[in-house]
């Protein structure tokens, strides 16, 4: 078992896109960098000093103490306070690990979405392929963003007030999703019409298989790489989307820091010197959103035979 | 000019690199071609028959690359060639023409334009000049209403028709050498006896040497005046097409020529030899076609076999080395 | 006589240009592309009928109708008396069983990404052919064997495999069901000519040991001519001659059969010029009036271009459309 699972182990060491990982130092360069970003905003709760969400534990005597290695700056935040004495450093982890979940949730469920909706319209053809295709064709004329806030937008018009708070959660994960599915659907789409085409699909109905198995067992399996690609390069996007949200105030709210709002609270200090409020939480996003893009572009690289 | 033949290759060795090792795709590959004449070289895929023509031609695709022996055309050594310095030599001394005729053609230009400015990189005409000899060109490959055709675009015309094209362009300088990778094989049959005839014909009025690479025998046998047969990178046997085809020397020229069916034959099993070429990645020991040979021998397995000249017909087989010896 | 194990009667395809939310709007709907049309093809139980033909001519097209992937717009495919069109779900599973096919392209016929176990398992599995998994590992050994593959080669994938070893496989899977009637389309055409005969040899011997009966298609006459009993020769949709295998290539009587015989490269013609056939296989979207190789043939006159000729038995066993030879003009 143990020889089993060790020859497995060198196999994927040896094989083909792990080589390609290790003569790539870029790729290196970000999966180190997103790697230690994801691990921080995952372990927020033993690595930061202090809970941004706990109100008791917030002194205004400490508000706008700047970084330690500037003058007046301590060990105590070592990347300062806010205007209210909150730690930078707590913040910018627990921002960035409610940024990445809603993200990352973004992600998943676009993917599952478009990929979902692909299969079906190459599957089904005719007019359920055409009015998607069209649809995906309509959303693309419209910039991602715009369409997040619309989506941001109505849900907040439709739900009530109170439920504004416990609700921003799930309606920024929707709007990023529903601003992203396109992507899937057509390459999974496109992918599904090439395979259908194959003697094996063909082999497979012959003996009376049914259409979803053929989906799940020999088409789905064929898209996964090109899922796998265009998701990390959208979970760049879906970061960014999410950060815009809440910078223009649409996302989460101030109780609940996400990296955007970090930002949009800090831009106020900007002009009066406090600038560590806003540029050490616009340097974490900009750092993470460069490394997974990164990630992503060797990712395409090495999943397509054509380029290389 | 240079009296001799219009194609010299010796001992050519095409290495493609990978990962993991460097594979021998071709190997001591040596043979000349006499002007006007029509050299088949057949072989099953993976042979090495394509890159042969590639390297000749200077078309060798990276990675694969030139690892050893010489070539020359026209009594020029081409083999160590810059790009540039290649280009000219392909076109005026040599064309060639390929499976797919739309590698050769750009979709974006009239086959007229393509056929002008071919003419005139080689030829020093002016662009009158040069599209009267595109349009005799033209008519001389077979097209129907030339002036017509003449300022379409590739896609206008149909895969037969395209293949008479990338003809035309690989004859726009009267070259004296001709690389044919697969000329018909992309095409029906019907259309594949049409282009066989007329590079027969333009071979024999222009005085045109050929190598004709495919994978059909009864191509080679109407068409070639000798044939190579290709194995695993090697040249296991050359020789007139006659002998090769009524008498082969080697044994797996003789089982290829068994095994191929005939129309109104009435044999009941085809003859079959056992197993398949070996990949490059595993090429045995000796005489690389020892484990599927029918008359293998000891000394087969352990050296590998050296070409004997039997009168003009090459052979690499120790049956025929032993006799020498 | 007893009535044929498949029997194509009136077989037509017909094929839309374009489909989707275009053609909705579009007046006149689409325009259609005859694939084939009106074939009738009767093959008795043990026999091998070949079907040949150039690129486009339906080919292809007649072997996805006869196994029952695609539906035909006319006429019927009728297996052991039953319409496939009209069978009920359960007569249709039984159906399957006894239905195979075995591809031209041995690397896109089976998914990549699957290992050989589960690629032969895929029919036993879903057609519950075997009762246990004792008894699948069993059968897909057999198998194996059965094609001259070895019951270790179930734990690779495809890409370990040469094309001819692929297209074994192919046939273990086809094999796997028990059929009784095994379509082949173009099996041997991505093959290598040593290859090709191996795999020829072995469908001859699987013939014989399992009184297989075989629709095998192929644009190569040789080996139309080496494995059919009986063959049709196709062009641009319908069939325009149909007789014995000897028959069909000692006396071709369409000029279309005798210029394609014409033009085969021969082993045996060294240095021969043969005389091409003129001209090119029309677009089947816009096909020529009358007899669909009028445009080509030496012998048309005002009737074959206007009429087409229905495909007619001359007597010597051999049904052939073409009104030259109807009249005794040819």
């Amino acid at each position: 078992m143990t020889d089993q699972g060790l020859s497995r182990w060198a196999a994927f060491w040896n094989s083909d896109i792990l080589y390609e990982f290790r003569r790539s130092p870029l790729a290196i360069v970000g999966f180190v960098v997103a790697g230690s970003l994801i691990l921080s905003a995952l372990l927020a709760p033993i690595l930061a000093p202090y809970d941004p969400y706990d109100a008791s534990g917030i002194d205004l005597m400490n508000g706008l103490i700047p970084p330690f290695w500037s003058d007046g700056g301590n060990m105590t935040f070592p990347l300062g306070t806010d205007n209210q004495g909150r730690d930078v450093f707590s913040g910018i982890l627990y921002g960035l690990r409610l940024s990445l979940t809603i993200s990352v949730s973004a992600v998943l469920l676009s993917a599952l979405v478009g990929t979902a909706l692909g299969l079906v319209a190459a599957w089904v053809g005719g007019w359920f392929d055409s009015a998607i295709m069209r649809l995906a064709d309509i959303q693309l004329s419209f910039p991602a963003i715009l369409i997040a806030l619309l989506v941001d937008g109505v849900a907040r018009n439709v739900l009530p007030q109170e439920q504004h708070a416990s609700l921003a959660m799930p309606i920024v994960i929707l709007a990023i999703a529903i601003s992203g599915w396109v992507q899937y659907a057509r390459t999974v789409r496109s992918i599904a019409m090439v395979e259908k085409g194959k003697d094996y699909v063909e082999a497979a109905r012959l003996i009376g298989v049914n259409p979803v198995t053929i989906a799940m067992r020999h088409i789905l399996p064929n898209a996964t790489g090109s899922i796998f690609v265009l998701g990390t390069v959208h979970l760049a996007i879906a970061i960014l989307t999410e950060a815009t949200l809440s910078f223009l105030g649409l996302g989460m709210p101030p109780t609940e820091p996400s990296i955007g709002t970090l930002i949009r609270i800090g831009n106020d200090f900007l002009f009066s010197g406090e600038w560590w409020i806003t540029i050490l939480p616009g340097v974490t996003l900009a750092l993470l959103v460069l490394s997974v893009n990164l990630l992503g572009d060797w990712l395409r690289d090495a999943l397509n035979p054509q380029l290389r | 000019m240079h009296d001799g033949p219009i194609l010299q290759v010796e001992n050519l060795r095409i290495e493609i690199p990978t990962r993991h090792r460097t594979l021998v795709a071709v190997d001591d590959v040596s043979f000349e071609l006499a002007r006007g004449e029509v050299l088949g070289v057949v072989g099953e895929s993976g042979a090495g028959k394509s890159l042969t023509g590639a390297a000749i031609i200077g078309l060798l695709r990276p990675p694969g690359r030139i690892a050893g022996g010489r070539i020359w055309i026209d009594g020029k050594r081409v083999d160590n060639l810059s790009q540039a310095e290649m280009r000219k030599v392909r076109g005026r001394i040599a064309g060639a023409i390929f499976q797919d005729p739309m590698t050769s053609l750009n979709p974006l230009f009239t086959v007229g334009q393509q056929l002008v400015e071919t003419i005139r990189t080689h030829l020093d005409m002016s662009r009158a000049e040069a599209r009267a000899r595109a349009l005799s060109l033209l008519a001389e490959v077979g097209i129907p209403a030339p002036e017509q055709r003449l300022d379409q675009y590739p896609h206008q015309f149909s895969g037969g028709m395209r293949q008479r094209v990338v003809i035309a362009l690989a004859l726009c300088a009267n070259p004296k050498l001709i690389i044919a990778d697969e000329p018909t094989t992309a095409l029906d049959v019907s259309i594949q006896a049409q282009i066989i005839a007329l590079l027969k014909r333009l071979c024999h009025e222009h005085g045109t040497a050929v190598v004709l690479v495919t994978h059909d025998m009864g191509v080679i046998a109407e068409t070639a005046d000798r044939v190579a047969v290709m194995y695993t990178g090697r040249i296991a046997e050359l020789g007139p097409v006659a002998e090769v085809v009524r008498a082969p020397r080697h044994p797996y020229t003789a089982g290829l020529m068994a095994s191929i069916p005939a129309i109104g034959e009435t044999r009941d099993r085809l003859y079959q030899i056992d197993g398949s070429m070996p990949r490059l990645t595993n090429i045995p020991q000796g005489c690389p076609f020892n484990p599927r040979c029918p008359a293998v021998f000891d000394r087969c397995r352990r050296e590998r076999p050296e070409t004997v000249d039997l009168g003009g017909h090459r052979v690499a087989c120790w049956k025929h080395g032993e006799q020498e010896a | 006589m007893t009535a044929p194990l498949i029997d194509l009667a009136g077989l037509s395809r017909h094929f839309a240009l374009s489909s989707g939310l275009n053609t909705r709007f579009r007046k006149g709907g689409a325009k259609v592309v005859r694939a084939v049309d009106s074939v009738d093809i009767e093959i008795a139980r043990g026999e091998t009928f070949g079907l040949v033909g150039e690129s486009g001519c339906g080919k292809s097209t007649v072997a996805r109708l006869a196994v029952g992937l695609m539906r035909p717009t006319e006429g019927a495919v009728r297996f052991d008396r039953v319409d496939l069109a009209s069978a009920g779900r359960r007569d249709l599973a039984a159906l399957r069983r006894r239905i195979q096919m075995v591809f031209q392209d041995p690397y896109s016929s089976m998914n990549a990404r699957w290992r050989i176990r589960e690629i032969i398992a895929e029919p036993l599995r879903t057609l519950n052919l075997c009762s246990s998994p004792a008894e699948m590992d069993r059968r897909i050994d057999e198998l194996l064997t059965l094609v001259g593959l070895s019951p270790a080669d179930k734990r690779k994938y495809p890409h370990e495999f040469s094309g001819g070893q692929r297209q074994r496989i192919s046939i273990a899977r086809a094999l796997s069901t028990n059929p009784e009637f095994l379509v082949c389309d173009e099996p041997t055409s991505a093959l290598d000519v040593s290859v090709q005969s191996q795999i020829l040899n072995l469908m001859k011997d699987l013939q014989a040991e399992f009184d297989l009966t075989f629709l095998f298609i192929s644009h190569n006459l040789a080996v139309i001519s080496h494995m059919a009993d009986r063959v049709g020769v196709m062009y641009l949709g319908r069939i325009v001659e149909q007789a014995p295998a000897q028959r069909l290539f000692s006396a071709p009587r369409h000029p279309y059969t005798k210029l394609l015989l014409e033009t085969v490269p021969d082993l045996n013609r060294i240095g021969y010029t043969r005389k091409p056939m003129s001209g090119e296989v029309p677009n089947p979207i816009n096909p020529p009036s009358g007899c669909p190789f009028h445009p080509r043939c030496a012998f048309a006159n005002d009737r074959c271009k206007q009429e087409r000729p229905s495909i007619r038995a001359d007597g010597q066993g051999t049904l052939v459309a073409c009104h030259g030879v109807q009249e005794g003009r040819i």
